[in-house]
């Protein structure tokens, strides 16, 4: 589905990837692990085009993403819940949901896309009105991934959804990733500091070190890695 | 009292058009955060379209009149809602990665360039040229008072437009996208917005208000020129950052009150040749207070 090969990222003289590559199955959960500045978000933001790279190849269902405007690539099917989250805050969260679907114009499956979206996270429908900034975290966090699905993407990537988040309603969310995965069948590329909960959900796993690829494996395997247990997993 | 409202209604007028044009400079700064400083040229080029249309315009539509006038405005509007779009293609949009201060350095640059490539005598020429009668003024009896017709429909023109851009930026998608990318940028590209059209649609509203403003402020003034536009640019200007940049209600409320602050200063006697100075002084001593603007306290509000 998403095929990425010895992708070099620079911010200016600061060589953020240096050869990473990296593939998504269809329908697969993904995750990507590695500690902070390793690249990650780098990574997924040079997939969503925001940045340019410098070498290597960003291949989606077959073509060559890398030179499209961000908006392009999400016409394509290909979706990025931002790290931080990045809602508008001064939009309501009806609007902001209105805005994941800015490129579709088929009335009837916005509607039902929203209908699911309301039934993953009741909460959202209870606040329709509300600004999106007068939110607590964690229902930001839940309006953001909402927003990337009214785009009805067939691949999402989630960029560190458990940051700032209470433990409980981190599982909640992870829950939720999982039924967003199955039930619609959207593969999912997910980054996470989160190690142990995020390699649980996934079936393949990557981790990233300074800019390259560090180990990969099945996320058993990448579990029970003395390496990454003693990087990532804290024991 | 005949006096007194008559300095009122003047004002008012004066203000519309002020808020017409600061509407321009604080959805420009809403989206790309920089004061976009040939928006008073464009006000000029409307006015100036409307001088070359009105011969061609007056053997289909009766001028002096209020339909032979719309179509002027509406034409000015389509001309230099195109050149505004195109300032933005050409001289802002290859910046869009660099320093807002880049870009504001550049936006002087382009006014400076509209205005005196207008002065040349191969193009419109310095000196002053009367500018056509779209509508004969006239007065009207307002419930026992007196008021000119071209004020009213300046103030009525300016309160539907005021409207209808409400109606844009809140109730449609392309304006709630205006909003959005005023607020993050790279989440509305990440949601499938296409910023430069978004960027260009922005353009292209701000510079329409400034063509009808610019027709609109030559209906009263005693010509028009290259140069026109900066007195009333300037004003507009100051009264975006009065209301609140980037807030739209501050923008019309701002033109507003610089109106109605320069009429009735300018009516006391004596004091005429000081109402600038009166004027800009009661401004800082609102920004004193309200360093945000008397509505920009929330950046939540902001377009
Ligand atoms: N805008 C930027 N300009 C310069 N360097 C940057 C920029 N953004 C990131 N970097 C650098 O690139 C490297 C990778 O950063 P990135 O944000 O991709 O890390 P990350 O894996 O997402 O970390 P975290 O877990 O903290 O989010 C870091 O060394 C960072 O300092
Ligand atoms: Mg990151």
């Amino acid at each position: 589905m998403l095929e990425i090969e010895d992708l070099h990222v620079s911010y200016g003289a600061i060589r953020a990837l240096q050869g990473v590559s990296l593939t998504v199955p269809k329908g697969k959960i993904v995750t990507l692990i590695g500690a902070n500045g390793a690249g990650k978000s780098t990574l997924l933001r040079t997939i969503s085009g925001l940045l340019r790279a410098t070498g290597g190849s960003i291949r989606y269902e077959g073509e060559d993403i890398s030179r499209l405007a961000p908006h392009r690539i999400v016409s394509c099917g290909l979706c990025q819940v931002p790290e931080g989250r990045m809602i508008f805050a001064n939009l309501t969260i009806a609007e902001n949901l209105r805005m994941g679907a800015y490129l579709r114009k088929d009335a009837a499956g916005i509607a039902e896309d929203l209908d699911y979206c309301y039934h993953l996270f009741p909460r959202l429908k209870e606040r329709t009105t509300q600004l999106a900034g007068t939110m607590s975290g964690g229902e930001q966090q839940m309006l953001a991934i909402a927003r990337a699905l009214m785009s009805r993407p067939r691949c999402l990537m989630l960029d560190e959804p458990s940051l700032g988040i209470a433990p409980k309603l981190v599982r909640n969310i992870f829950r939720q990733i999982i039924s967003i995965s199955r039930e619609r069948g959207i593969t999912v590329l997910l980054v996470e500091q989160n190690a142990n909960l995020a390699l649980k959900l996934s079936s393949y796993g990557y981790a990233l070190e300074t800019g390259r690829v560090f180990c990969e494996g099945s996320s058993e395997t990448l579990r029970q890695d003395p390496k990454v247990r003693e990087a990532y997993l804290g024991r | 009292m005949d006096s007194f409202f008559q300095q009122l209604v003047n004002g008012v007028a004066l203000g519309s058009i002020y808020a017409l044009i600061a509407l321009g400079y604080t959805m420009v700064y809403g989206v790309l955060r920089f004061i976009n400083f040939a928006h008073a040229d464009i006000l000029m080029l409307g006015a100036f379209s409307a001088y070359f249309l009105s011969p061609a315009i007056q053997q289909i539509f009766p001028l002096p009149g209020i339909g032979g006038a719309l179509v002027v405005m509406l034409l000015a509007a389509i001309i230099c809602a195109g050149i505004g779009v195109g300032v933005e293609f050409c001289a802002y949009r290859p910046l869009r990665k660099r320093p807002n201060l880049a870009v504001l350095i550049t936006a002087i640059g382009v006014s400076l360039l509209i205005e005196y490539t207008c002065q040349h005598r191969a193009v419109f020429g310095a000196e002053t040229r009367p500018f056509p009668q779209l509508i004969a003024e006239r007065n009207l009896d307002l419930v026992g008072l007196t008021v000119s017709n071209l004020d009213v429909l300046v103030v009525v023109m300016t309160v539907i437009l005021l409207v209808v851009m409400w109606l844009v930026v809140n109730r449609t998608k392309i304006g709630t996208a205006m909003r959005a990318l005023s607020f993050n940028r790279e989440a509305a590209a990440l949601m499938g917005i296409d910023i430069n059209r978004v960027i260009s649609f922005t353009f292209a509203m701000g510079s329409a208000l400034a063509a009808v403003a610019g027709v609109l402020y030559a209906l009263k003034a005693p010509g028009i020129e290259p140069l026109m536009g900066i007195h009333p640019g300037l004003r507009a200007f100051v009264a975006a950052v009065l209301g609140g940049i980037g807030n739209l209600p501050g923008a019309s409320l701002g033109g507003l009150i610089l109106g109605l602050l320069e009429t009735f200063a300018g009516g006391i006697a004596g004091l005429s040749n000081y109402r600038d100075a009166i004027a800009f002084s009661i401004l800082i001593l609102i920004l004193l207070f309200r360093p945000a603007g008397i509505l920009g306290k929330n950046s939540v509000e902001k377009v």
